[in-house]
């Protein structure tokens, strides 16, 4: 075989190779990202999507990133959701106890009139703080369709669970200590 | 492995079937291109080495071959054609009654059949990464399959001579022997040129050549195809594409959804009119008017301000600070544009939302009594109403859209499209009596009330549905479609032909190939041969035919 031969069958096979790879590289993106465009949510164990909300019957708003070193429990409910109103007892009754531990929770409401809420708070005597997004914006962020659903986040900031559905009593229990900072 | 020399002279690569100097088939090759002995020859790809039919060596090798081969080209469109259809059996997911349950809806509603339908993902088909895949396939077969062809009969049909092998000439469907040693050569070659042929001559042997940029047509066809596919595939960019969808109430201002909050839309009014049929404007279309049992709309519109958000960086959920852009309708067919390519749609409607309520109390028995009026706004109730006597009416509960689950109201969403309210009213100096008041419902609670909350009215509002869209993909799909199309003509409205004419001592050979349009090709060499002294040569492929046929008919010539 002349040396001609031989270049021009190294020159082949290496083109070969580049557009090869180049189609594959092609494909696995147009796949991948077909693929994930169906959950964009936030996955666990990565970092929770900052964002500021007002906090519900006062002007101050609560930013999330302030949180750092707590563990915080987000969940997104809405007076017209069934389920919510079977969960609510349960956080505000292990809310006295984790927040001396360092865990907040975050209920982000749903609704859009402030005296349905006003009377729900009234009617569940919740002391935990409530966020407002009225327009759904955090829902979106985090991806939210069904709720109740709650987020755990680690003092590090990042998710620890996600739990779409309402939670029992022991679930609860055991996600917040989870999340609970060591000291 | 071993390049093929050429009685000729001419070096070939290997694999070659015709010599791509002189045409003289290879005998060891013959069985790639189908040929047989005694049968006119096969001229797909002028004879040209496809590389994949021997090269074998490595992995790289044996995927580029598997993608080369035509078979499986037209396999892969065979399963995306059955997939496709298969995927049209049953609805799609996205196409589900709202709140539907696609794990359980499939099998409820289709039985067995629709539980495999949804097992084996065809509910979500055409975004299903099996699905994907294919398509996927399909572009690679296409990329290498055009590239091993075009590549080997491109150089073959540059390094072609005008002098041809003996057994190239005589086994071509056109063909043709003149005894004569009379032949006009000069004349030939100015009729050939008069047909806007390319003639080059070697040693006295002619080749005369047009439109063989006709034979590329497929090739650039191909190059569209993938420009679409490629076009399409970069829908999955979000800085290319976006297709959301965004309800708006009047008076409402919201996050124009993918624009990373940057943009707000308030709805300032929903417009919907119609067409009337008594107006002058319109009495060109009176009489299908007439024939309309309901109102025809004329004009959806929106009338909106667009503002743009100040307060970066951009915290989500943040009550925003805006500026004000500019205002802006939204019609059918003509969108409001944004400055970073996001195009707002008017899509949807829904009309007469309720607003507000306005309420009177009065007798109990008697609906002319007044004791005085309020107005509740639906989107902000307050808590109490005070009327002009001093009587305090509390809203003890709210319910924006209410349900009655065994007589007790249940509350089944955030928007106003049925509210109800339970009143306490106190009147100074009398007791608290409870109400309940909504569309249509009026309760007494104890059933020992003096007084009623009376409907009187109330206030209605609308919502405008706008798609939000943002493509940049349309462009390289359009262009790819264009390159397609330019393909296809390249290909169908010219012909590659070509005449090959030998002289022999006794007089000339005649030959002709094209690689469509045999009819157009045989006027051609007719037209030219005209007084040049040279018979015109027979169609070998139609002599055979006409052979075969009589044979069947039991009629023997000889």
């Amino acid at each position: 075989m002349s040396e001609k031969t031989v270049n021009k069958k190294k020159k082949r096979l290496l083109f070969r190779t580049v557009l090869l790879l180049i189609m594959l590289s092609l494909i696995t993106f147009a796949v991948v990202s077909a693929l994930q465009g169906d959950n964009e949510t936030v996955a666990v164990g990565e970092t929770a999507p900052n964002f500021s909300l007002k906090k519900f019957g006062s002007d101050e708003t609560v930013e999330l990133k302030d949180f750092r070193g707590k563990g915080v429990m987000i969940n997104f409910w809405a007076t017209y959701c069934e389920p919510c109103k079977d969960e609510m007892p349960y956080m505000e009754e292990l809310y006295p106890e984790y927040k001396e531990k360092g865990i907040e929770i975050l209920a982000v409401n749903l609704d859009t009139t402030d005296i349905v809420v006003r009377q729900f708070m009234e009617e569940y005597q919740l002391t935990f703080p409530i966020l407002q997004d009225k327009d759904g914006q955090v829902m979106n962020l985090y991806g939210i369709k069904p709720i109740p659903a709650t987020f755990f986040i680690n003092p590090d900031g990042t998710v620890e669970e996600k739990v779409i559905g309402p939670l029992t009593l022991s679930k609860l229990e055991g996600h917040l200590q989870d999340i609970a900072p060591s000291s | 492995m071993s390049r093929i020399t050429c009685e000729c002279g001419h070096v070939n690569p290997e694999g070659t079937v015709l010599c791509e100097a002189c045409g003289k088939p290879f005998e060891e090759n013959q069985h790639l291109n189908d040929n047989k002995p005694e049968q006119l020859l096969n001229m797909r790809y002028d004879g040209s080495a496809r590389r994949s039919q021997t090269y074998q060596r490595t992995v790289i090798d044996k995927v580029w071959n598997f993608f080369s081969s035509v078979k499986i080209g037209v396999s892969i469109i065979i399963l995306i054609v059955v997939a496709s259809a298969v995927g049209t059996v049953f609805p799609q997911e996205m196409y589900l009654p709202p709140g539907s349950d696609p794990t359980t809806h499939y099998e409820e509603q289709y039985g067995m059949l629709g539980q495999i339908y949804y097992q084996l993902g065809f509910h979500n088909l055409y975004s299903s990464w099996w699905y994907l895949l294919l398509l996927a396939m399909l572009g690679v077969s296409i990329v290498i399959a055009s590239i091993d062809r075009f590549i080997p009969l491109y150089k073959t049909l540059k390094k072609q001579k005008p002098k041809r092998h003996v057994n190239f000439m005589k086994k071509q469907r056109i063909f043709g022997e003149t005894n004569s040693a009379d032949i006009d050569y000069t004349k030939l070659k100015k009729n050939l040129k008069s047909k806007r042929y390319k003639v080059f001559e070697e040693d006295g042997h002619l080749l005369a050549e047009k439109n063989r940029f006709s034979r590329w047509g497929p090739y650039v066809n191909h190059i569209g195809l993938i420009t679409v596919l490629i076009g399409s595939m970069l829908r999955f960019v979000p800085a290319m594409y976006m297709d959301e969808f965004l309800w708006v109430r009047e008076g409402e201002t919201k996050e124009i959804a993918g624009t990373e909050g940057e943009y707000y839309i308030e709805n300032e009014d929903f417009i919907l009119e119609t067409y009337d049929a008594e107006s002058e404007s319109n009495s060109q279309f009176q009489e299908s008017l007439q024939n309309q049992a309901n109102p025809v709309p004329e004009n959806y519109q929106t009338n909106a301000i667009i503002y743009k958000r100040t307060d970066l960086p951009i915290v989500p959920g943040k009550e925003p600070e805006l500026e004000k852009v500019r205002e802006a309708q939204a019609k059918v067919n003509h969108p409001i544009q944004l400055e970073n390519g996001i195009t707002l749609y008017q899509a949807s409607y829904q009309l007469n939302e309720f607003q507000s309520m306005s309420f009177k109390l009065h007798d109990k028995g008697d609906e002319d009594t007044n004791y005085g009026e309020f107005t509740v706004d639906l989107t902000e109730p307050q808590d109490e109403y005070t009327l002009e006597d001093g009587t305090v009416i509390r809203i003890d509960r709210y319910y924006p859209e209410f349900e009655l689950d065994d007589g007790v109201p249940k509350q089944v969403s955030k928007f106003p499209r049925n509210p109800a309210f339970i009143f306490e009213v106190t009147r100074p100096g009398e007791e608290t009596e409870v109400s309940f008041a909504g569309i249509g419902v009026n309760i007494d609670a104890t059933g020992e009330n003096d007084y009623k909350v009376g409907l009187v009215d109330f206030g209605v509002r609308d919502v405008t549905g706008l798609t939000v869209k943002k493509d940049y993909t349309l462009p390289i799909i359009a262009v790819g479609a264009a390159i397609f199309m330019i393909g296809v003509i390249q290909g169908m409205y010219w012909n590659h032909r070509r005449i090959w004419i030998q002289p022999k001592e006794s007089g000339a050979w005649v030959a002709g190939h094209t690689n469509k349009n045999w009819f157009a090709l045989k006027k051609d060499i007719d037209l030219t041969l005209e007084g040049t002294g040279i018979e015109s040569p027979v169609d070998q492929q139609e002599e055979k035919d006409k052979r075969e046929r009589r044979k069947d008919d039991g009629i023997s010539t000889d």
